[in-house]
């Protein structure tokens, strides 16, 4: 795949202007999904080990969040270990699809809520701060749907996060 | 694995981090000052959150889509109770998924309890994951489904705390799960 290809590729969330990635976000990407160094100055830090400076590590990122590559700078937390959480799915008419999602994301404690091509076709997780708020919340969706919610909390996680491999793609570059 | 109690220091702090670090040249200095802390505590409690597994890891979030990735499919099994974990393994090491859960049945309707994530450039190139998947991992012969993801209405880290909570006592949530 040549340069202009992968680029053209990659669109924003909104689906507008399509971003350009240089090799140095690629390399900040690639380098910094994990490890993100716990010292006082952490952005410098990243420059020295990227031959950069702070100001430059600073603007990439800011950019990269705006042109939504990059949803944050921050912490991945294991499922379970705080609040509760679950996947729900619930079975929508294409025609209320879209109503129905907004009212599943009118809620602060969604996170994820995509559409999948399934009878079930509305997938969201949740995380409350308690057992009771998660249920009143996917109780409102059942009532504002009319549908069944069906919840699968999670019993066992098999992957051990280290972000996304995405390491294959210096070769685009 | 083992609930390890998070306090109430650790909470304020979680829910001050959860949108994410600031992008400034002392970002834990400035988390600190939300909250009460010193730059030198924030950075401790944040190595000892990870240390325990409380946080799974640290840095860049990015979104597949805007990267390229823009099928995904969410793959389904519905396994045998006693095969859920070895097969779970065997698939969550794979380098092409990006989660890979055991969850509850939701009967009568939905028994599946293997769940994968798979994300690829194209649609062809995820399902070609999936059967070397189903192959080197022996799964071929299990009620499965595969569901594309088509139109994204939300995608962004986990709010814990719905508001910002300043007062470290009104943080007594207990960590619990539905297991």
């Amino acid at each position: 795949m040549s340069v202009q290809d992968h680029h053209a590729l990659l669109t924003t969330h909104a689906g507008k202007a399509p971003l350009s990635l240089t090799a140095m976000d690629w390399r900040l990407l690639n380098t910094f999904q994990k490890n993100f160094p716990l010292v006082a100055e952490p952005y410098a830090e990243m420059g020295r080990q990227l031959g950069i400076s702070e100001q430059e590590v600073l603007q990439r990122l800011s950019s990269l969040q705006e042109s939504g590559v990059v949803s944050r700078v921050g912490a991945v937390l294991r499922t379970g270990q705080i609040g509760v959480s679950t996947l729900a799915a619930v079975e929508v008419a294409p025609a209320e699809l879209e109503r129905v999602a907004a009212v599943v994301n009118s809620f602060a404690e969604v996170n994820h809520n995509y559409e999948r091509e399934h009878a079930l076709n509305l997938w969201f997780v949740v995380t409350a701060c308690s057992e009771e708020r998660l249920m009143s919340i996917l109780a409102e969706i059942e009532r504002q749907s009319g549908s069944p919610v069906y919840m699968m909390p999670m019993e066992e996680n098999f992957h051990i996060d280290l972000g996304f491999p995405i390491d294959q793609q210096q070769d685009w570059i | 694995m083992d609930m390890q109690a998070v306090d109430a220091r650790e909470l304020s702090l979680l829910a001050v981090i959860q949108g994410g670090f600031p992008l400034t040249p002392r970002p834990f200095l400035e988390i600190g000052n939300q909250i009460g802390l010193s730059e030198a505590q924030v950075i401790a409690t944040l190595a000892d959150l990870s240390q325990r597994g409380v946080i799974k890891r640290m840095g860049l979030i990015v979104r597949h889509r805007e990267l390229g990735f823009k099928a995904n499919a969410m793959v389904v099994w519905d396994l045998p109770d006693d095969l859920v974990s070895v097969m779970g393994k065997r698939v969550g090491e794979l380098e092409f998924v990006t989660l890979c859960y055991r969850r509850r049945r939701s009967l009568p309707r939905w028994s599946y309890n293997l769940y994968c994530m798979i994300h690829g450039r194209e649609r062809s190139q995820v399902l070609d994951h999936l059967a070397a998947l189903e192959a080197c991992c022996g799964l071929e012969e299990f009620p499965k489904q595969v569901l594309f993801s088509h139109r994204r209405f939300k995608q962004h880290g986990a709010h814990y705390f719905t508001q910002h909570v300043s007062a470290p006592h009104l943080l007594s949530v207990p960590p619990v799960s539905l297991q």
